[in-house]
């Protein structure tokens, strides 16, 4: 075992402490030199510890940090626990806890090693345990990446099995009877006599029990939650009766209202602003400029936003190109210019040799840049007083923004205090914090007063930073009805840099990985077969969009094959599987083949299919797309999807994370794109930013294998192959192959 | 002016042209239903005027005549309405976000279309985003939703 595999190792170990009237169980950490969010509950001299479990006399708390956004990680971090502590979830308390380092994401970073997923050698798994130091190092506490189920399905666990066995070692100390001989079942140590003692009953004197660590975990066909179909979601009611409170309905006593306009030309500065006639509407406390913005306090979010649309504000200039047109042909430029060559981790055979004679074909590619848009729009409650600062707000990266907070504020980090709230979808836009800093900016100036400030949702899409756009040059040849030679060369402004830059004050060294994300790391073995990323300069500022650079890269990928394939005169699934060189891809290839009758299916007039695949997040994900060519347009009929990303372990969920992803992925490239004029977006609302409806959605069957030997996450990994499937199935249906997105630019959808 | 909401009559003190989503949510702290666009596109703030389904971000409160009613009132966590109970079992949240206005939507639809066909409900249904894309599940509600409106 390497060094860094130890480091990675030891986090796991779980230990316990005692809090205000009971136990709390979680990850105790060695060094203990990251600070305890529960900190502030315990006693002097006793013990630090970050929790996951908490047990006092009224009751059993699950502490859930990965954020929820709608995927339901909340669900899936408090049945991991629940399932080796032998309670039933829905009696517990699931909160998000208070942000701490020690709850860091060791695995975000782990597929940022140059090695592609599917390989699994000494060397690649080394590499990616020692990424869990960086992370612990930069207090990582981030959801993203699909990462929270592999991230916690140990850990949790282990939780869970230590708080159980501790409990029922406090029960045997009770009764004088051998732990070994109690068993626990709902929340109860259950004895021999079949008499029970309570968790609540046992959790004071747990406090100064040993934690029992030597536990194993319970063998998956002994699961009682995990992996069984019909598990509710734990938010599934409140979600139905209007009663989750986002943080857009947190409500404060004295609360004021606020929105704000910040320069549509991203980074741009204020020249200066005329608020008289806001100055006069009614409802409205204070005017105060924001960094790049006005924002307007009010006693009413209608009456702040109103106000915002009567300030006259003069804006400087952004310093990136003004129109789409400008910034496509920055990209395309940076194709091929050896000034902007970022990375090649893909370079198999000699694709120079290959491509020198003989007939190559040619393709360019195209993305446009795209929205989050999650329904809530941006929001954030803050209270500054003089010595703190506290902020409800639903975000994937609080510890981030309690440091940010605190450079604003000058208050110190440990006296700012963010409570995580329910979040109305992300796909990535709650990684951002542009809405808390203007937010904690108003809170300054009305001190002691909550602010609650809502973006308009023209302000919210107008600042999404959003997916970046890319070209690609594709080069290949086929031979003997064979593909034989792919050189795709990807031209993107970097995204990673761009991101960091905003939330770290500091740019990230090193190539961007997420130019080639999608592409470079396909599992084919194709023959003389490259994929090289460049750097086009920054423009838009630009952000993580649900599945990130496979988003892109997905499309572009598996787009060209399909022309290499068609070109070739094969079959388009069997020559997938036959250059597929990963064994556990080439099962999805070939389920999806039988999911869909692939072989069987005469599909009639004016129909087509397309298959498409991705590994993403290091799942293989294989999808086919049935449409017809109607008179009103191209009709998608039907999805099959076929993945594997281990073992399920909430298959009602997971269907849903695969559907979601399948319609996102479909619903984008159908008709969405923010294009530029004047340095904004011409799209601000979804009047203009078009989003799939119920009656274009196709049906959806899907097909889960658990052949891989991880188990991961599956939040992203379905939206990359839905582009790329539904085009060539178009291509299929009409023979128009449609290489730029959004596809309705090109043909008519019904 | 005076408002009825889910069977309580409020007095507020608000410009008329106010629309009624900000009334419900920032003057009398019901939040149920959303802001999502302000421009009738989502549908996420959709509310019952005497039971037939309303933008309540481009209604103006001056204009309200009749009871409102909204997701509140439709149903509560002890007490579901029939809708409310058809989602949960169909588990069609994802970040829930939508989901008031999309079954308000449906229950002021299964009022007026108690045995919906397959097309009834993609063209009821349609005028409501949903970024999850919880469609699917949205069609499956409806129909077992109208089954047990129906007593089936």
């Amino acid at each position: 075992m390497s060094k860094a595999g130890k480091i990675a190792r030891r986090t796991f170990i779980i230990g316990s402490a005692a809090i205000v009237g009971g136990v709390a169980f979680g990850t105790y950490l060695a060094k203990r030199a990251i600070p305890n969010p529960l900190l502030n509950d315990l006693a002097d001299g006793e013990a630090a510890i970050t929790p996951y479990v908490k047990i006092d006399a009224s009751g059993v708390t699950l502490i859930t940090p990965r954020a929820d956004k709608g995927q339901g990680a909340y669900s899936i971090q408090a049945n991991l626990i629940a399932e080796e502590l032998d309670i039933d979830p829905r009696t517990a308390t699931v909160t998000p806890g208070m942000p701490g380092p020690a709850y860091y994401n060791g695995t975000v970073l782990a597929e940022a090693v140059p090695f592609p997923a599917y390989d699994q050698g000494a060397i690649a798994e080394a590499m990616r345990s020692f990424m869990a130091v960086p992370a612990k190092l930069l207090q990582m506490q981030i959801t993203g990446g699909s990462s929270t189920v592999p991230d916690s399905y140990v850990n949790l666990r282990m939780a869970g099995a230590v708080a159980r066995e501790t409990l029922k070692q406090v029960a045997a100390n009770k009764t004088g009877l051998a732990r070994a001989d109690l068993r626990t079942e709902d929340g109860h140590v259950v004895l021999p006599d079949g008499s029970k003692i309570a968790y609540t009953e046992l959790a004071a004197d747990a406090a100064g029990t040993p934690p029992v660590t030597d536990v194993s975990l319970r063998d998956p066909s002994e699961w009682r939650i995990l992996g069984k179909a019909n598990t509710p979601r734990l938010d599934m009611v409140a979600k139905c009766t209007g009663t989750e409170t986002y943080g857009i309905d947190h409500s404060m006593e004295g609360m004021l209202f606020a929105s704000v306009r910040a320069n549509p030309g991203i980074g741009g500065y204020v020249v200066g602003f005329d608020a008289t006639a806001a100055q006069g509407m009614r409802g409205v406390e204070r005017i105060v400029p924001v960094k790049h913005g006005v924002g307007v306090i009010a006693d009413n979010t209608w009456r702040a936003i109103q106000a915002v649309n009567a300030l006259n504000i003069e804006w400087g200039p952004a310093d990136y190109p003004a129109t789409s047109a400008e910034i496509f042909e920055t990209l395309e430029a940076a194709i091929g210019d050896e000034d902007a060559y970022d990375h090649r981790q893909r370079d198999d055979g000699n694709v120079d040799d290959a491509l020198a004679d003989g007939e190559v074909i040619e393709a360019s590619y195209r993305i446009p840049y795209l929205a989050h848009a999650p329904l809530e729009p941006m929001n954030a409650t803050v209270r500054v007083t003089d010595d703190a600062c506290e902020i409800w707000t639903g975000t994937q990266i609080p510890l981030f923004i309690r440091d940010k907070a605190a450079k604003i504020t000058g208050i110190p980090a440990e006296q700012v205090f963010v409570y995580v709230q329910p979040m109305g979808g992300s796909f990535g836009h709650r990684l951002e914090m542009t809405h808390v800093e203007q937010t904690v900016e108003l809170a300054m100036a009305v001190k002691g007063t909550p602010v609650k400030m809502t973006w308009s949702r023209e302000e919210d899409m107008t600042h999404d930073y959003p997916r970046p756009a890319a070209v690609s040059k594709a080069r290949g040849k086929v031979v003997d009805g064979k593909v034989a030679a792919f050189d795709l060369s990807v031209g993107q402004s970097a995204m990673a840099s761009s991101w960091f830059g905003r939330l770290m004050d500091m740019s990230i060294p090193g190539p961007d990985a997420t130019i080639t994300t999608g592409s470079w790391d396909q599992p084919f073995d194709i023959p003389h077969y490259r994929v090289t990323g460049y750097r086009a300069p920054d423009m838009v500022p630009v952000s993580s969009w649900r599945s990130v650079g496979a988003s892109s890269n997905g499309f572009m990928h598996d787009g060209f094959l399909d022309e290499l394939i068609h070109a070739a005169g094969a079959d388009p699934l069997a020559e997938r599987i036959r250059l597929c060189g990963h064994d556990t891809s080439r099962k999805v290839l070939e389920a999806v083949g039988d999911l869909s009758n692939w072989a069987g299916t005469d599909l009639g007039e004016n129909r087509g299919r397309g298959v498409a695949f991705c590994m993403s997040f290091g799942v293989p994900v294989a999808q086919v797309v049935e449409v017809t060519n109607t008179e009103a347009g191209i009709r998608i009929d039907k999805v099959y999807c076929v993945v594997d990303s281990g073992p399920v372990l909430d298959p009602s969920n997971f269907e849903a994370q695969v559907t979601g992803g399948i319609i996102f992925g479909l619903g984008h490239a159908m008709g969405a794109e923010l294009t530029y004029a004047d340095h904004m977006p011409e799209q601000n609302n979804f009047d203009t930013y078009e989003s799939i409806r119920l009656y274009q959605t196709p049906v959806i069957e899907m097909k889960a294998l658990s052949n891989a030997s991880k188990i991961r996450g599956i939040g992203e990994p379905c939206v990359p192959p839905a582009a790329p499937a539904l085009a060539n199935a178009i291509f299929a249906a009409t023979g128009q192959r449609i290489r730029k997105l959004p596809l309705n630019k090109h043909i008519s959808f019904a | 002016m005076k408002l009825t909401v889910n069977g309580t009559t409020h007095d507020v003190d608000v410009e008329p042209e106010m629309p009624l989503l900000w009334v419900l949510r920032d003057e009398l702290g019901i939040t149920g239903p959303k802001y999502g666009c302000g421009i009738a596109q989502c549908g996420a703030c959709t509310v019952h005027v005497d039971g037939e389904a309303v933008r309540s971000c481009q209604l103006e409160v001056g204009d309200v005549e009749g009871q409102i009613t909204t997701i509140e009132g439709l149903g509560t966590p002890a007490a579901l309405h029939a809708v409310q109970d058809a989602w949960i079992e169909h588990q069609v949240a994802q970040c829930g976000y939508c989901q008031s206005g999309q079954i308000m939507a449906a229950a002021s639809f299964l009022i007026s279309t108690p045995a919906p066909t397959d097309e009834e409900i993609d063209d009821a249904m349609s005028a409501n985003l949903c970024r999850c894309g919880t469609y699917p599940r949205i069609r499956a509600a409806v129909k077992t939703a109208a089954a047990k409106l129906n007593g089936a």
